[in-house]
């Protein structure tokens, strides 16, 4: 294991920001934690990091007891952790090569320049080693850090909302930019955000976090597709919630029968998302559209059910429903939908 | 590519969780009671020798008198031509306006004493009896001219801030501009003017030199007297409490005013009042008065000092201890400066390291106490815990005393009475580096050492310089501290002005004079050229 934390908690007087967390990756994985803001989640980070201490628990890094509550404590500069601040907190005083060779200063000056070097080529900057900071964009300011944060070799990266200081239209590619980045050297990396988009799509697997706590640790498609709960359904993606009466594999819903997840009996309440329902015309109707929102490669349609329940229907942008118009909704006859609760 | 490769470094190292933040707040705290330690002993005095003061009883109506009747006129002074210079340069456009703006912060570089040397040599060389500046009017005056810049600066800057919406509103009111200046404008700047003036009165109360050459018999003096007339440490130590109840009065007045100002300056950046342009006779006088001010303190002087140094060196009169003084001055502001920027360096990033505590925000506060001391006072605080520690060592090891004969008191006195300011510095530059900037140095294995001498120091070098600068000039200046303290035979150029000023030798006094406010000019020019980076009107 590359890290492993045993019931890690950090309290600041009375707020639990971090209530028993346990949670282990292996080398080489990509992990995202993902929650809203104030979930404890960066001080998680900074517990790993070494720059807050725990109140109970233990951190392993690569084998290593790096901190447990009332005993053994090593210092951020002895972790062999990098990290990636959501500042960046570039030296502003130092050219790009010497930031990246900021955490070599104990290497032999070979191994300094090779390492640096190579690290350049890897993010694609030896061609800027010779700007300072503020002459780069905020683009190649993210891919210096996390050249700095990789140089030293660390047993772990940490990247603090890495994303969250660019615009939109970069943040996408920039993405997957910094998960080639992290995959080809190999590094093991933990992630924290608060875009669910940004965990699904970058991550091995995504930690939800909620007031303290790791609420579901899964690959990113069984989180989405079997939340653990409702909150979480409902943080991880838009969601309907409808509510049922489960005869094993399938439950009896408002909008008809739906398949479950696993099986269930009795009355209970399932997650459907917008994509597993669909609309129909002219079959007689259960729902008016009462709002558009057309997106380009798909149209998210709210709608008021007869029975007073507003849903979510994501489609295609093949055939637009036009708001007001009376429509047959029912789920799609692959879906497959786990009980919340 | 293999970056995982990992090569494997040094064994971590390993503490106890408790050191992990406490080890710099220890640093703050020993080096806070280090430097307000000796304090205590001020007030300690009344209960270790309760009767020291009878003796001197006689002098203290009269150095309460003296000192309350100058602080009123200093005070009355310093805010009439502080505030009058702020509003003309603040409200006004007339040509020249852009010099006179910082030419009337050259005051700032002329120590009393030395205005006092200049002042004196008019009235008795050139027979100008007229002149009778050996009064509390004499004084009165000097003191007004060399500090009203504190009130000039701060006012201006505050009247700037208000911005015109507000006298714009007043005059919408039916209030003529000069109304609307005085109903609004002054009104709004009270508490910075406020905290102007209680900056010069602190100035006037700590000084020595002037009150001292003008034969006024201030606190100071007093103490001056007691300890180097009477040789009685309590009777000092107690005449010392009681100045310092009223400078630190003051101070508490100033932080209380300052931190008003702060809340009441919280807006938006103000756009700048329409100036009033003024033409003819209006114009002349705004250009005549504060370019006549600037010459009587500044121009004057410089030249009559030259005139002095030249006469000194043709006629053979420059006192041969001139360049040891010389010498001696150099050399006590430039090792100051380590000291002094070095104990400000580690209080500051102490402070900083650790998760910002109320201990070590306290240790802070207690640290840059000796600010606005008097120098006088602070050496006679300094004096009494080294001697305990000189006899002690003396009867362990028979070594003499080895502290307050030697300069390491006069050092002792430097840092408690200058840490303020050179912390002021650092502490400003300190506040602008980013936290994440030492948490990413860290995380790539530096420790705190590594991380100030790697990424702080070459980041606030502006401030680190600044912070030197203030602190060598101030300790060439400094003259009663440095008297009281000084080794047998260690004379500063301070001292030799002092000396031949009491003496009436104005010509010898002249050239180390000259040179104290030459380097004075120094932080001062560099003020102007700091301060013009912010954009004018």
């Amino acid at each position: 294991m590359s890290v492993r934390l045993e019931g890690v908690e950090k309290s600041f007087g009375a707020t639990r920001a971090v209530a028993g967390v346990d949670l282990e990756m292996p080398p080489g994985e990509l992990v995202a934690i993902l929650g809203p803001s104030g979930c404890g989640k960066t001080t998680l980070l900074r517990l790993i990091a070494g720059f807050e201490a725990p109140d109970a628990g233990r951190i392993v890094v690569d084998g290593e007891t790096v901190a447990e509550a009332g005993g053994a404590f090593t210092a951020p500069e002895h972790r062999r952790i990098g990290m990636v601040f959501q500042d960046y907190a570039l030296f502003p005083h130092l050219r790009v090569r010497a930031n990246v060779a900021f955490g070599l200063a104990r290497r032999s000056r070979e191994q300094r320049e090779s390492l640096t070097r190579r690290t350049l080529e890897l993010v694609g900057l030896q061609h800027k080693a010779d700007r300072y900071p503020h002459e780069l964009s905020g683009g190649e300011r993210q891919r210096v850090a996390l050249a700095r944060a990789l140089a030293p070799e660390p047993a772990l990266v940490l990247l603090d909302e890495p994303f969250s200081s660019l615009d939109a239209t970069l943040r996408g590619d920039l993405r997957r930019e910094v998960e080639l980045i992290l995959r080809e050297a190999g590094a093991t990396a933990l992630l924290v955000t608060h875009d669910q988009e940004e965990a699904l799509a970058l991550a091995d697997r995504l930690a939800v976090m909620r007031e303290g706590r790791l609420v579901q640790v899964a690959r990113p498609e069984e989180v989405y597709a079997r939340p653990s709960g409702r909150w979480t359904a409902q943080f991880v993606g838009d969601v309907n919630v409808l509510s049922g009466i489960a005869r094993g594999g399938g439950v009896e819903t408002e909008l008809g029968t739906v398949t479950l997840a696993a099986p269930a009996q009795g009355p209970v309440h399932v997650a459907v998302r917008p994509e597993q329902l669909e609309l129909r015309r002219g079959h007689g109707t259960n729902a008016e559209v009462t709002a558009r929102e057309f997106r380009g490669h798909d149209v998210l349609y709210r709608l008021r059910h007869e029975a007073g329940r507003t849903l979510i229907v994501q489609l295609p942008s093949l055939e637009l429903f036009e708001v007001g118009t009376q429509v047959f909704v029912r789920p799609v006859e692959q879906a497959v939908a786990p009980v919340v609760d | 590519m293999g970056l995982t490769a990992v090569a494997r470094g040094h064994k971590p190292r390993r503490h106890r969780l408790a050191s992990l933040y406490d080890r710099w707040t220890f640093l703050t705290i020993a080096l806070a009671l280090l430097v307000a330690g000796p304090l205590v002993a001020l007030p300690a005095s009344f209960v270790t020798a309760p009767g020291a003061l009878a003796d001197f009883s006689a002098l203290l109506p009269g150095a309460a008198q003296a000192t309350v009747v100058l602080l009123l006129g200093v005070g009355a002074g310093t805010l009439v031509l502080g505030t009058g210079l702020a509003a003309l340069i603040a409200f006004c456009e007339f040509p020249g306006r852009r010099w006179l703006e910082w030419g009337l912060v050259l005051p700032l570089a002329m120590p009393g004493y030395v205005f006092t040397l200049f002042a004196l040599g008019l009235s008795d060389r050139l027979g100008w009896s007229w002149l009778d500046v050996r009064s509390t009017a004499g004084a009165t005056a000097v003191f007004t001219l060399v500090l009203y810049p504190y009130v000039y600066l701060l006012a201006r800057s505050a009247f700037l801030a208000q911005g015109g919406d507000l006298l714009e509103a007043a005059r919408g009111l039916g209030l003529s501009r000069g109304r609307a200046i005085v109903k609004v404008a002054i009104p709004l700047a009270r508490p910075a003017i406020v905290g102007g003036v209680a900056l010069a009165l602190m100035e006037s109360l700590a000084d020595f030199g002037t009150v001292n050459l003008l034969g006024l018999q201030t606190f100071t003096n007093a103490i001056y007297k007691v300890w180097y007339g009477a040789f009685d440490r309590d009777a000092a130590l107690q005449l010392g409490t009681l100045l310092v109840s009223v400078t630190l009065t003051l101070l508490l007045l100033e932080r209380l005013m300052r931190g008003r100002a702060r809340y009441a300056g919280g807006g938006s950046p103000a756009r700048a009042p329409e100036p009033v342009r003024l033409r003819g006779v209006a114009a002349v006088a705004a250009v005549a008065g504060p370019l006549a001010l600037i010459g009587l303190v500044v121009l004057a002087p410089l030249a009559q000092l030259s005139v002095w140094s030249a006469q000194a060196i043709g006629n053979g009169t420059l006192a041969p201890e001139f360049a040891t003084a010389a010498r001696n001055s150099l050399l006590l502001a430039g090792m100051s400066i380590a000291l002094v920027l070095g104990a400000a360096v580690l209080l500051a990033y102490g402070r900083r390291s650790g998760r910002p505590s109320r201990v070590s925000r306290e240790a802070v506060g207690l640290a840059t106490i000796g600010y606005g001391l008097p120098g006088s006072v602070v050496a006679v605080a300094v004096i009494v815990p080294l001697g305990w520690i000189d006899h002690r060592l003396d009867d362990v090891a028979g070594v003499g005393l080895l502290l307050t004969g030697t300069v390491i008191a006069l050092f002792a006195a430097y840092v408690v009475r200058f840490l303020a300011l050179a912390f002021q510095s650092v502490d400003s530059g300190l506040a602008r580096v980013p936290r994440s900037l030492d948490e990413a140095a860290r995380g790539l294995g530096s420790d705190r050492i590594d991380v100030l001498a790697r990424v702080h120091v070459p980041l606030i070098s502006t401030a680190l310089l600044t912070g030197a600068l203030l602190v060598f000039t101030e300790v060439m200046k400094e003259l009663p501290a440095t008297l009281l303290l000084r080794p047998l035979g260690g004379d500063t150029l301070a001292i030799a002005v002092w000396r031949a000023t009491s003496e009436s030798l104005y010509e010898t006094a002249a050239m180390p004079a000259l040179l104290i406010v030459l380097v004075g000019l120094l932080p001062v020019a560099l003020l102007i050229r700091l301060s013009r980076r912010v954009p004018q009107r």
